[in-house]
């Protein structure tokens, strides 16, 4: 069976110093031989080489990333296809950049378990291993599945549902001019198809742009370290990156001035807000930075609060208490390496026990307490989820350039004044496209829009 | 009392527009056929709309032709008007649309099928199927006559237990007072068959001399019309076509509707059958569509030698009082006789997710439907589905594999997909944007995509398919002549594109790359290089197409291949979906009820995902492995 060609990151995130695209099929050599610049051209590479180079996107020469990468050919490779591993640095946003190029480049997006699934198919999995194999694309589908219906009431949904309502609208219009030709309904023209191709343009390239300054696609949670003055969220963001040993991002935000650093806490990625916030203030207790923190709780899905257990109650951390207790917050109950002056009733009183934390971030203790914390608020321990986050939205960034492209090409046959029922298949490919970034939330077909929306019969 | 009244291979049960195609396709392809109809003076009898063809379903007619139908060639004998739609589009949606002398093509069509060979037509009521091990071996009649038969086709279209209503008044009946059939829905019943219930409705026919024609606005017909068959070359009557009529609802109409709404059945619980949304009658559109102020009605003539005149889009069950003021509320049938009444009807259909893609049951081997019984309206689709019904009939008696056509290749594909796989909640009608492939099935290729498919199967003569090769082959090398013919920035070129409002040339090109702009036509090009074949008009607009859209058609193309390998992988149909690990429970009834063939069928089942797919894949592998070794072994 000829296959076509899939990829996906095959490292978990955030940990370890490098990380690997994995691409199989049959034009997984050529497509990275098409980025790929180095010395050696992989098209005539032998089976089982490595080569070192560096990853460019051909259409703007920027460089993604410095890589190695490993050429295996069918059939003596894990699917029996050709398979290329591109080994990227660490972290996150080079193994998104190069995974989100190939998608570009006419790769697909592996579905859960299909690697595996293709060796199986291709006889490098003994069929003794037929259930395993069935139950981790089983398993792999499912926990993308919840993810995907997590993300559909995401921000990211949000603006691509009226993008679609826009296109369908346009497209029953279409539909019924065709299929109904000598109906009292006006026809569509050029221009109509012009504009609202245009207006759903600019709105997928504003999202576009946003995905790539990683304000809105980034992948993470959007995480906010809170408390008061000197109660330690320098040292605990401090702690954090030294245990990680690396602070994977550091991209200074444009609309608010807020600067954001990622970290992995125990494979989880984690956005930290303003960051450059709680460094400043650390420096100048009297800076308050009160302003600041509140802009951040509001986008936050993670909140850790920290309190120093060396000062009894603030007035102020009350307050936080009561306003933060219904969302996604840890109490991060800090410097327990000094005596404790604090009265932990008044915090149980609205936090359960596996909510509050206990550590000393300036000494490092109890730091696996907070990540355990955090794995069990947001994937019940699961720590590949953060995997699908990330990968699902280098998917969602391949989709919206599809998308890009099929109203690009709309708009110039709308100008060349091909015919309506051609210029119909780029608009519905777009359609398409971004339904498949809402997955099953999509759920709008074109003729119910049709029959709701005009009056059509004998 | 019952007599044994012959023995055939495939008996057809219906004369309708399904019917009709499964019977001359059976006999045609050498199997003794036997055509039962309750009334022999309505075979191919159009009960609702007299016009045939229009998007979508005027493809379906060029189908039904390049496989060696007989709609394209009996629409073309009977027309009193022919108009090609959407001429201002691209070409994959073009579609004709005739007006019928819908006396003159019954008549036309019941000749045909009494000259034809193996072929005989008989009237009678099937009240009874005869089935024995889960395969049909006959029919009985009323009058007792048993046949016998290998193979059985239903086409029994809206007469299922038939009920007409109108206003308060509701009647057991067929189409047009005809007998319904009542005693053959009960035995489907026991045979285990699940039955849906279904709605259609057609609007009043109207006395031509009471109508006020300058208060309408004249539809003609084209000039110089096409005509569906690819056979047919010149109709005589194309020259004395008729036209249609179109004028408007009045506000007056809405009101009327509006104040008598709790006497339509529609509304006041008379009809539980399902009614199509694309069909809506009269007071449905009203009622959804308020704020619409008027709604048009065309005036259609039934036919050469008669007064009346088809109502369009006056669709009703009102009562009669009722339809009758409507019709004199709307400008230029102040003073209109009513010579029928309209009325809607309910009748029974088979739910078409217990068909095999054949057309063939599942419950009953032998058994097959076709029509409106599998849950379509429309005289085209019945068509359709009625040729690919009696093909697969016959060659099941001949012992030859079944024929599935697959939705890159035809509308009839589609619907029959759609069907079989999706099934239908309403009354499925097909349009353009049912099919994936719109640019691939067009409307003038119907014959490359089709006819070697008839040719192989029988239905398509040698001197036809020759002709069809011939034509074939000239387009093809015209388009081949083409690529290779050189054009310079010339004066003569640059004189052409001027003319027609296209920039000039910098560069000297070939011919396709020329003929790809927009604003020239293969004509042109014609004229500065003329071809050294002989093209007749058909073959010109099949190069100029083939290559102006070569882009968009790559496309398709494209899609269709990455998919053509999920087509391709089949499905035992001794599948036991209960026992596959890890398939969603959703996924096994649904999968377990359908029966895919391929994991392309499955593919297209709603509630089966992608996960499902790859989990089925994966023990279909499994499955292949642990029988290939038990094969090695054994």
């Amino acid at each position: 069976m000829v296959e076509d060609t899939i990829a996906a990151v095959a490292t978990a995130l955030g940990e370890g110093s490098i990380a690997v695209v994995r691409v199989s099929g049959p034009e997984a050599v050529d497509t990275v031989a098409g980025v790929f610049r180095s010395k050696t051209d992989l098209r005539s590479a032998a089976s089982h080489t490595v080569h070192y180079g560096w990853i460019r996107d051909p259409e703007n020469e920027q460089v993604l990333d410095e890589v190695l990468v490993t050429v295996m050919r069918a059939p003596r490779s894990f699917t029996a296809e050709d398979v290329v591993e591109v080994s990227t640095h660490g972290g996150m946003v080079a193994v998104k950049s190069v995974l989100g190029l190939l998608l570009r480049r006419g790769i697909r997006m592996a579905e859960p378990g299909e690697f595996t699934k293709r060796a199986f198919l291709n006889g490098r999995i003994d069929l003794a291993q037929a259930e395993a194999v069935i139950d981790l694309i089983r398993s792999k589908s499912e926990r993308a599945f919840q993810l995907a219906r997590k993300q559909a009431e995401g921000s990211v949904s949000k603006r691509i549902v009226p993008i679609r309502s826009s296109l369908i609208e346009l497209l029953a219009h279409v539909e019924v001019n065709i299929d109904y030709p000598e109906h009292d309904v006006a026809e569509v023209t050029a221009g109509v198809i012009r504009d609202t191709c245009q207006s759903a343009l600019k709105q997928i390239e504003e999202l576009l742009r946003t995905a790539d300054e990683g304000k809105i696609l980034r992948e993470g949670i959007v995480t906010a370290i809170v408390g008061r003055p000197n109660a330690g969220k320098s040292s605990l963001l401090n702690a954090l990156a030294r245990e990680n040993k690396a602070i994977v991002t550091d991209i200074p935000g444009t609309t608010r001035d807020i600067v954001e650093e990622t970290i992995s806490l125990g494979g989880i990625p984690l956005r930290l807000l303003d960051t450059a916030g709680i460094r400043e203030t650390s420096d100048v207790v009297e800076r308050i930075g009160v302003e600041r923190s509140r802009t951040a709780l509001n986008e936050a899905d993670l909140i850790l609060l920290v309190i120093n257990r060396n000062e009894p109650l603030h007035e102020d951390e009350r307050e936080l208490l009561r306003q933060l207790k219904d969302r996604s917050t840890i109490v991060v109950v800090n410097k327990i390496d000094l005596p404790a002056m604090l009265d932990l009733e008044e915090v149980k009183k609205d936090y359960a026990n596996d909510r509050i934390v206990f550590l000393s971030a300036k000494e490092g203790i109890g730091l696996d307490e907070l990540e355990k914390a955090v794995s069990q608020i947001f994937f019940s321990g699961s720590v590949e989820a953060a995997d699908l986050t990330y990968v699902s939205n280098a998917r969602h960034i391949a989709l919206l350039h599809r998308a890009k492209s099929s109203l690009e090409d709309a708009v110039r046959a709308a100008d060349e004044g091909i015919p309506v029922d051609l210029t119909q298949i780029d608009i519905a490919s777009a359609w398409e496209s971004l339904g498949e970034i809402l997955g099953d939330a999509a759920g709008e077909s074109l003729l119910d829009e049709i029959f709701s929306k005009f009056c059509l019969g004998k | 009392m019952g007599y044994h009244a012959g023995d055939y291979d495939v008996i057809v049960i219906g004369a309708g527009h399904a019917g009709v195609e499964s019977a001359l396709a059976s006999a045609r392809m050498g199997c003794e056929t036997l055509l039962l109809t309750i009334n022999l003076d309505m075979v191919a009898f159009m009960p609702c709309n007299p016009s045939v063809g229009g998007p979508a379903k005027g493809h379906v007619v060029r189908e039904i032709d390049a496989l060696g139908g007989e709609m394209g060639r009996n629409i073309d004998k009977t027309f009193i008007q022919m108009r090609m739609l959407n001429t201002g589009k691209g070409p994959a949606v073009h579609a004709l649309r005739a007006q019928a002398d819908k006396f003159l093509y019954q008549h036309a069509m019941k000749e045909t099928i009494e000259k034809q060979d193996h072929l005989t037509l008989r009237q009678g009521m099937v009240e009874d199927l005869i089935v024995e091990d889960g395969k049909v071996r006959g029919v009985v009649t009323k009058t007792g006559a048993e046949y016998g038969a290998k193979a059985v086709v239903l086409t029994t279209g809206t007469y299922l237990r038939g009920k007409v209503i109108m206003g308060e008044l509701m009647y057991e009946s067929g189409p047009n007072n005809q007998q319904p059939s009542i005693k053959l829905s009960e035995a489907l019943r026991r045979l285990g068959f699940q039955l849906a219930r279904f709605k259609t409705g057609t609007p009043p026919r109207v006395h031509q001399d009471t109508i006020d024609f300058d208060k309408t606005e004249i539809q003609p017909g084209d000039d110089k019309p096409k005509y569906f068959s690819y056979e047919t070359e010149y109709m005589e009557h194309s020259q004395n076509q008729l036209p249609c009529w179109l004028t408007y609802t009045s506000e007056e109409t809405h009101r009327i509707i509006n104040d008598n709404l709790h006497r339509a059945p529609m509304f006041s619980g008379l009809i539980e059958g399902t009614g199509p949304r694309y069909c809506p009658s009269i007071e449905d559109k009203i009622v959804r569509f308020a704020d619409k102020p008027k709604h048009q009605i065309f005036l259609e003539p039934e036919g050469r030698n008669t007064k009346e005149y088809y109502v369009q889009g006056l669709s009703t069950s009102m009562p009669e009082d009722v339809q009758l003021n409507i019709l004199r509320s709307i400008p230029g049938l102040e003073k209109v006789e009513m010579m029928r009444t309209g009325y809607a009807i309910e009748y029974d259909a088979v739910v078409p997710t217990q068909l095999w893609p054949t057309l063939e049951t599942k419950l009953v081997d032998g058994l097959f439907t076709a029509g409106q019984i599998n849950g379509t309206s429309g005289y085209e689709e019945a068509a359709g589905q009625g040729i690919m019904a009696g093909i697969n009939a016959a060659r099941k008696v001949k012992g030859e594999s079944p024929v599935i056509i697959d939705r890159s290749k035809g509308y009839i594909g589609v619907m029959i997909d759609d069907l079989v796989t999706k099934g239908t909640n309403e009354p499925y009608r097909l349009l353009t944007s049912r099919a994936e492939y719109r640019l691939l099935l067009r409307h003038d290729n119907a014959d490359l995509r089709l006819t070697p498919l008839g040719y192989e199967i029988g239905l398509i003569p040698e001197s036809r398919y020759q002709k069809f090769l011939d034509k074939k082959t000239r387009v093809e090398a015209e388009i081949e002549r083409l690529k290779e013919t050189k054009f310079r920035p010339d004066e003569e070129v640059q004189a052409m594109l001027a003319a027609c409002g296209s920039a000039p040339l910098q560069n000297t090109v070939d011919g396709v790359t020329l003929l790809r702009r927009p604003e020239v036509s293969y004509d042109m090009l014609a004229k500065l290089s003329p071809a050294l074949v002989e093209l007749s008009e058909d073959m010109k607009e099949q190069v100029e197409i083939q290559i102006k859209y070569t882009g968009y058609i790559e496309k398709q193309l494209q899609q269709v291949e990455r998919l053509e390998k999920m087509e391709k992988k089949r499905i035992p149909d001794n599948i036991d979906y209960e026992i596959i690990h890890g398939l969603a429970t959703e996924a096994k009834q649904k999968l377990a009820k359908v029966r895919p063939l391929s994991l392309g069928q499955a593919s297209r089942i709603s509630g089966v995902t992608p996960a499902d797919l790859s989990i089925l894949l994966v023990h279909l592998e499994h499955y292949n492995r642990v029988t290939a070794a038990a094969a090695a072994q054994g």
